[in-house]
């Protein structure tokens, strides 16, 4: 069985750590990671408490495929009361992090109240100690990984960090491990650091912390699923090729690219953000932004972004820690600082991208955020003198110092890091707030792919991607084509890909793999992984167990069905340009039935036949 | 006729599947701390290198060994450390020029390559092809290749 069995209970208030035997009858109902934790999470935690309050409970959790040979097996999320939404988080990260805390013996960490000063966890295999974090306050995730390593002679040890974002409580800071690998929405690194905890440094040396129970079978499993991945245009070519990047030109010619705080739906600047794009030479200096792909732990798909920026470029011109190689942008951050801003400047885009993960904030948020305030500034709203610059759209220069501001904590760099939410209530205008229930959506509109509208409305986490992928039917053909302008067929298509995500950021592996796993190769690595009766209709059951365990946590936390909505822009306002001109987003026609399909009342609550046939 | 391994940094994704899969076949574990090839990430550079022993003709391990735990494997080529054997004396790990043999505290024993009995895991889990088991003569011949690939506008002249 390939857990550890075995959780590490951190109380900052009291400096103790204490080792715990894992709940096996809840991981039997649960899975690991994503579900796991939010059980745990849901039974230790008031609903309603303050996300920053020492109340709230921060755990990171790895599945039973994390840290196995199974593709992409390396995964660990960050599961806790989301101070940017006030809704379940969950935040899922990959690198080599995660299955290094498998190394050492821990399937989870639970983190809870609140340290007096700053503190980092240093786990050595069974040793798990708290540490002062003093030298490594006001460092970014680039520094405290360095001193952390330098510090304990030690570069073999893997570090998840918090930058300066965190610490200052910018709502939408993630925490960040392998130096760019991000636990990244939602802001639970603004929990970590409203908790003095500054880091995880962890060393795992133990090779018998856990097995997979049958290995023949395991292995056999996991070479077939890796022909699989292999052979898919999508896993195979498309993602090591161009990353999640291949989407910019596809989702822009579709119609469904938010623009300029989402008053467009198609970007003419597409084409010098994309992912192609990055390939070719740049004008100024002759050579790509893109010089390397890289994978995760055990990742045979190796999607991410390696870029080298043009050194004489303006935003880092005599600042050298940003002219070596980093990870460049990925569709989402290259949509939400590009189109989202109106910037098609794909150098300055990948410099914010680097001040993300140095100092630990969301690209989404960030993006979609300062995208906002460049429409109250061009409403006249907000000023230059608030601003402390002028912010049309367009405009590079202040896209770049205000993301600079907000990983720092200044000027109005601490409005912009409450997200789009708080910063367009402040100013009058609530419903420019491209969000969810809190949570800014990502790079596809709902009012071209009809299937994303309902995901973002339902999402648990608030406005999300990751949470049943839309895209990949209504773009994609994947693992059917269905018309993106249609609304039939939308709400069932959605629970069945909500609750497979589940089982995926619930299992340890990466959801990029279900572009061509289905949910029987997935399946057939954690039954041999696993032993005991893992069959396709149990792991599916518990993704809908888990999806309702959420449903309920948010809904004690004071959440109605009137948050199941869209921000009026993608209701009411028709699609200007493209296939779907006149189209709005359709979430009447859908969200009934959605709520039919999951068992759930016309007021979005769970009935009673629907939690005793999930035993919740 | 030997074989060798054969790295190419240059199609390396990081993705250690090479190291889970050499830990495996000789441990019986994922632990990647266990393998005895090793990724370097050069996260400046932007690059990841595979790197283990070259097997050595004149294997210097081999020939500082105070007790000969460190064989011949007369089929493959490999110098093999017989665990039975072997002190903990580090001795090989000080000649070894590369670095390529390495003492385990776990068991007070060194570790190194042994080809596996001439069916490298590394390379047969390795997605990209970065890691390759070929012929020990023609390691070159990829890069020839290459090269003749890029000469076809330039006619040979005397």
């Amino acid at each position: 069985m390939s857990y550890t069995k075995k959780v590490l209970r951190v109380n900052l208030t009291a400096g103790t750590c204490t080792a715990e035997p894992l709940n096996l009858e809840w991981a039997g109902q649960y899975l690991g990671q994503r579900g796991l934790a939010t059980k745990y999470l849901t039974e230790e935690i008031d609903p309603q408490v303050d996300p920053l309050a020492p109340g709230n409970k921060l755990i990171f959790a790895t599945g039973p495929l994390t840290g196995t040979a199974a593709a992409t097996g390396g995964r660990y999320s960050v599961i806790t009361k989301g101070p940017l939404t006030g809704a379940i988080a969950c935040s899922n990260s990959g690198g080599y992090f995660g299955a290094e805390l498998k190394f050492a013996g821990w399937d989870m960490v639970i983190f809870e109240g609140r340290s007096p000063r700053p503190v980092y966890l240093l786990i050595e295999d069974g040793q798990a100690t708290l540490l002062d974090a003093g030298h490594l306050w006001g460092k970014t995730v680039w520094e405290t990984e360095e001193l952390l390593k330098s510090g304990h002679q030690d570069p073999q040890m893997r570090v998840a960090s918090i930058g300066r974002a965190g610490e200052n409580g910018v709502l939408f800071a993630g925490i960040i491990n392998d130096l760019h690998r991000a636990a990244g929405r939602s802001g639970v690194g603004a929990v970590m650091g409203a908790k003095n905890l500054k880091a995880l440094a962890v060393r795992g040396t133990r090779t018998d912390a856990y097995a997979v129970a049958d290995p023949d079978a395991f292995f056999k499993a996991v070479d077939a699923a890796k022909a699989v991945l292999a052979a898919n245009p999508v896993t195979g070519q498309g993602l090591p090729t161009y990353g999640t990047q291949v989407l910019m030109n596809i989702i822009n010619e579709m119609g469904a690219l938010p623009t300029r705080n989402a008053q467009g739906i198609q970007f003419d600047g597409a084409r010098a953000i994309s992912g192609e794009a990055m390939h070719e030479p740049r004008a100024t200096d002759g050579k790509p932004n893109l010089i390397n792909h890289t994978g995760c732990f055990g990742c045979t798909i190796a999607c991410g972004r390696i870029s080298k920026m043009d050194p004489n470029h303006f935003s880092i011109k005599d600042k050298p820690a940003y002219q070596g190689a980093s990870a460049g942008p990925e569709y989402e951050a290259a949509w939400a600082l590009g189109a989202a801003c109106g910037i098609s400047d794909l150098e300055a885009l990948t410099y914010v991208n680097f001040l993300c993960n140095e100092d630990g904030m969301d690209p989404i948020t960030l993006g979609s955020t300062i995208g906002a305030a460049m429409e109250l500034f061009e409403l006249g709203l907000l000023t230059r003198e608030e601003a402390g610059l002028d912010l049309p759209f367009g405009s590079v220069e202040a896209m770049v110092h205000l993301s600079e501001l907000t990983a720092q904590g200044t000027g109005f760099g601490k409005v912009i890091g409450l997200g789009s939410k708080r910063l367009c209530a402040k100013y009058g205008r609530p419903d420019l707030s491209m969000s969810v229930k809190g949570q800014e959506f990502p790079a596809y509109d709902g009012r071209g792919l009809q299937g994303m509208a309902l995901e973002y409305a339902t999402s648990n986490r608030g406005a999300c991607h990751v949470r049943g992928y839309m895209v990949s039917p209504e773009a994609l053909g994947i693992p059917v084509k269905m018309d993106p302008a249609a609304t039939e067929g939308k709400a069932p298509m959605l629970k069945a890909f909500q609750d497979l995500t589940a089982v995926v950021d619930s299992a340890g592996i990466c959801l990029f793999t279900t572009f061509a796993w289905s949910a029987a190769d997935i399946q057939s690595q954690i039954q041999p992984a696993l032993g005991g009766d893992w069959s396709l209709d149990r792991l599916m059951a518990t993704g809908e167990r888990i999806w309702n365990l959420e449903r309920g946590f948010n809904l004690a936390a004071g959440f109605t069905a009137k948050d199941d909505t869209l921000p009026p822009r993608l209701l009411t306002e028709p699609a200007k340009t493209g296939p779907y001109t006149g189209n709005v987003a359709e979430l009447g026609k859908m969200l009934p039935e959605y709520y039919q399909v999951r068992g759930w009342s016309p007021e979005g609550v769970p009935t009673p036949e629907t939690t005793a046939r999930l035993g919740l | 006729m030997y074989k060798s391994l054969k790295l190419n940094p240059n199609k390396c994704t990081g993705c250690l599947q090479c190291e889970m899969a050499c830990a495996y076949q000789h441990h019986k574990t994922f632990n990647t701390g266990r393998s005895r090839i090793k990724v370097f990430s050069f996260e400046r550079e932007g690059r990841k290198v595979p790197y283990t022993c070259t097997q050595c003709d004149e294997a210097w391990c081999l020939h500082a060994c105070p007790v000969e735990a460190i064989v011949r494997d007369a089929r493959t080529g490999a110098k093999v450390v017989l665990e039975d054997r072997c002190v903990g004396c580090k001795v090989c790990t000080i000649a070894c020029p590369f670095g390529t043999v390495n003492y385990i505290a776990l068991t007070g024993k060194v570790q190194k390559c042994d080809l596996c009995e001439g069916e490298p895991a590394c390379a047969k889990a390795c997605p990209t092809g970065a890691i390759t088991y070929v012929d020990a003569d023609w390691t070159g011949l990829g890069r020839m290749r290459e090269w003749a690939g890029k000469t076809d506008t330039n006619p040979a002249t005397v």
